[in-house]
């Protein structure tokens, strides 16, 4: 496998309008789930059929998960109790409307 | 129209998710709880207001955003940049070299050496606007529409932000990677 010199170029012949520069271009908008059903589909055909540019879609993809699942974190209890202690408060001093 | 005695049941179930967005906002824990309980309490004085079966998540992030754009942004001790130089797209996975020969290893240790600390950190170092443009799109998952509703800015605004902001994390991801020999000698690496 030519490894880098092929990222990006498309080898293949297909019934895909899209090329890779455009699959690129477009494809956070893609993975992101923002394209028209049209262009979706468009992105998804050239995803099928070139490699390259399905490896590329896969990393960023894959990525995407491992950002949302290293930002995580543990929500300390004293602060779970101080934000129930400061509602309870609000409620104490009664409604906004009706009783004095 | 929303009962502020179902608020505790309805509200308090996204504090996690809250207070990662608030850390990450502040870059201060201490910051952050402030941030996360003015956000509840105006939230809970709020409540009436919100329609009921709507996104009550991204009601409280726009909460959140606007409290933090507001109290803290102003208050900030650093001065920052407020723009991001952009790289090319697939910035990182054109860098990450051939691994050990079988093409995916380099990718696979890349994404699995990232730490917490970095990834955070990486989020942290953007600037403001790209900052909460990528993590309440990647970590918390909100559509355009709803960043835009819940940042105030146009959609097409929203957009711009996201991508590179996404391109500014993966340049400093990269530099993480390179720290680790994961990275090749650029796009047409020989070797």
């Amino acid at each position: 496998m030519d490894g880098d010199e092929e990222r990006g170029r498309c080898t293949g012949e297909g019934a895909s309008d899209v090329d890779c520069m455009e699959a690129v271009r477009q494809l956070y908008v893609y993975l992101d789930g923002e394209l028209t059903e049209e262009r979706r589909l468009e992105i998804s055909v050239h995803l099928d059929e070139c490699g390259p540019c399905a490896d590329a879609a896969g990393f960023e993809a894959e990525l995407r998960a491992v950002i949302s699942s290293r930002c995580k974190d543990r929500v300390p209890d004293s602060l779970i109790d101080r934000v129930a202690a400061a509602i309870a408060a609000e409620e104490a001093r009664g409604p906004v409307a009706g009783q004095a | 129209m929303a009962d502020r005695a179902q608020f505790a049941d309805l509200a308090m179930e996204h504090m996690p998710a809250l207070y990662s967005a608030a850390l990450r906002m502040t870059r201060n824990a201490a910051d952050a709880e402030d941030l996360v309980q003015e956000t509840y309490l105006k939230a809970y004085r709020a409540f009436e207001s919100f329609s009921a079966g709507t996104n009550l998540k991204a009601w409280l992030y726009r909460i959140l955003t606007n409290t933090y754009i507001n109290s803290y942004r102003a208050a900030k001790r650093r001065p920052e940049v407020s723009d991001v130089e952009d790289v090319e797209d697939l910035y990182l996975y054109h860098r990450l070299g051939p691994g050990d020969g079988t093409g995916r290893s380099a990718e696979d240790e890349a994404l699995e050496g990232f730490t917490d600390e970095e990834v955070k950190g990486a989020i942290e170092a953007l600037p403001d606007a790209f900052r909460i443009a990528v993590l309440l799109a990647d970590v918390e998952g909100f559509s355009y529409k709803e960043i835009a509703e819940i940042t105030d800015v146009p959609i097409g605004t929203v957009m711009s932000r996201i991508h590179r902001g996404r391109r500014a994390l993966q340049k400093t991801l990269a530099d993480f990677a390179q720290a680790r020999g994961l990275v090749g000698a650029g796009p047409a690496a020989s070797s």
